[in-house]
């Protein structure tokens, strides 16, 4: 059954993306969207649009019953969740299979499988994916924690068995440490996610974020190969990067080939992306968690490899196998995003929702700008900060720093503030120029004063 | 009376937590810098804060309602 009324439940620019992918699809569309978005790009580009609720997201993208329900009243026959709001909700994937709708990602099953860490885990080591060392389960006793750390070496990690977003999360350096922490993030877990399991591994040093995208039909995977996401702020990947230079060959093959052997162990529909932890001094990967979704930063794996990601998951969720085999997917160049928030970078990126007075958009062969916005649009308050995405492809990464500094040159988006600064600064700045950097060098980098109005 | 305007757009609480009693109540004593709700933007939540003293008379705007900036959340007696 091919796919033929597409019903998008999200918003903001990943609701424009996914509509031009089905509209090359000769899809009809129908958007969501809540009473503060009345007036976004995607309602107004998509064929048909349903209010589904008020600004509160708790109320409107986030209510499971409401969506499913105007879905099924649009006569939809398939739900693109987007990222974000439900798109890892396996209620919500079952609901939209049990109303006889395609949910453009994988089974519920899956998410559910994927979503619980130490479930991933276990489904990781079973593929010979390689995981970073730590308990075999979940972990309910101080005590318990303490013997996992003895074997596995300090420092170590401890997090929350259920939930993600880093909440729980806690780093002890000794024994004494674990004991005062181990309690505290039990008690965390338990608040925020109904469940105090723990789960415990040893902590990486300074280590590389290196996530490979993958796309499975239910039966076969291919990667797409790997993304470099290390420069984040508050866990917030900032700046990104397809591929990842720091990689060599041999290790780059083994690390897509592992992505896909758990995609397929694991009988992957759709676009899903593996994160691992790379460790420079060792050589060594380890699989931290799998994104059951299409992600933000997407077009830096498309613009390398030439392949429209979004259509290819909305395919094989239509039940279309893979349109593509491995040995088609080459790479070639190198691109970098970066990922413009409605927020100050001069005063703590305080959140700066405006009204956009003037837009001009940087064009030439090798740049996308993925993005909302329109002259006269006024940014709603109650979502992310996240406005668009600018993409550069060149012909290797100096090219590619060197085109993603002109094309923020010519970049202005008048009214409001955003985090334009910050990159600017990053494409100029010696340690990103040599790839010098790891997921816990931005922050110290910021707190040293490198962006500031009088460096710009 | 003094009225406490919100300084951004957003969605308005006037408890710290779902679980927790609103910052203010009718006849509460109000210093200068009393935090009396949350403005959510953008996922941020901005800490509103009194720049009259006197005495809490109620919110205005509903908990958990969007507001503008500049529209008024709560009422203060002088």
């Amino acid at each position: 059954m091919a796919i033929k009324r597409l019903f998008i439940a999200n918003r903001g620019e990943i609701a424009v993306r996914i509509i031009r992918a089905a509209k090359d699809l000769g899809i009809t569309t129908i958007q969501a969207y809540s009473e503060a978005d009345a007036d976004m790009l995607a309602v107004k580009l998509a064929d048909e649009a349903v209010c589904i609720g008020p600004a509160k997201a708790a109320d409107s993208y986030l209510n499971i019953d409401g969506v499913v329900a105007a879905a099924i009243e649009a006569s939809a026959d398939a739900v693109h969740p987007g990222y974000g709001f439900l798109s890892e909700s396996a209620d919500f994937a079952r609901a939209i299979e049990q109303a006889g709708m395609r949910f453009i990602g994988p089974s519920a099953d899956t998410i559910e499988r994927m979503g619980d860490k130490v479930a991933a885990r276990q489904a990781a080591e079973a593929a010979g994916v390689p995981v970073v060392p730590g308990s075999k389960g979940r972990i309910d006793s101080v005590d318990d924690a303490v013997e996992v750390a003895a074997k596995v070496g300090y420092p170590v990690m401890v997090k929350a068995a259920a939930g993600g977003g880093g909440k729980g999360i806690r780093i002890a350096e000794n024994e004494d440490e674990l004991r005062t922490l181990a309690p505290q993030a039990q008690q965390e877990a338990a608040a925020a996610f109904g469940d105090g399991g723990l789960y415990i591994e040893r902590s990486v040093t300074s280590p590389r974020h290196i996530e490979v995208q993958i796309v499975g039909d239910g039966e076969r995977a291919v990667h797409f190969y790997e993304r470099e996401c290390s420069l984040q702020r508050r866990r917030q990947k900032v700046w990104e990067e397809a591929g990842a230079a720091c990689l060599d060959d041999e290790t780059r093959e083994n690390l897509c080939k592992a992505a896909v052997a758990l995609a397929q162990s694991v009988n992957y529909r759709g676009a899903g992306t593996l994160e691992y932890l790379y460790e420079e001094s060792t050589n060594a990967f380890f699989f931290i968690e799998m994104n059951t979704r299409i992600q933000v930063e997407h077009p830096v794996t498309e613009m390398i490899t030439g392949f429209d990601l979004v259509q290819e998951m909305i395919r094989v969720c239509g039940g279309a196998p893979l349109s593509v085999s491995q040995d088609q997917v080459k790479r070639s160049g190198h691109a970098i995003e970066v990922r413009l928030n409605a927020e100050d970078p001069f005063m703590q990126f305080m959140p700066w929702p405006g009204k956009v007075e003037s837009l001009k958009i940087p064009e030439g062969e090798g740049i996308r700008f993925d993005h909302f916005l329109y002259e006269g649009y006024q940014i709603p308050p109650f979502y992310d900060s996240l406005i668009g995405k600018l993409i550069v492809h060149g012909k290797d990464r100096a090219d590619a720093i060197s085109k993603m500094a002109s094309a923020l040159e010519g970049l202005e988006i008048n009214g409001l503030k955003t985090t334009v600064p910050l990159h600017k600064a990053l494409a100029k700045d010696p340690g990103v120029a040599s790839d010098d950097f790891h997921t816990q060098w931005l922050e110290p980098w910021l707190d040293a004063g490198n962006l500031s109005p009088e460096n710009m | 009376m003094a009225q406490i305007l919100s300084p951004l757009p957003g969605t308005f609480y006037v408890k710290p937590s779902p679980d927790e009693a609103p910052y203010k109540a009718a006849g509460d004593a109000v210093a200068v810098g009393d935090t009396i709700g949350l403005i959510e933007v953008m996922k941020t939540f901005i800490e509103v804060k009194a720049e009259v003293a006197g005495t809490f008379s109620a919110y205005v705007a509903e908990d958990g309602s969007p507001v503008t900036a500049g529209q008024e959340l709560a009422e203060v007696a002088v």
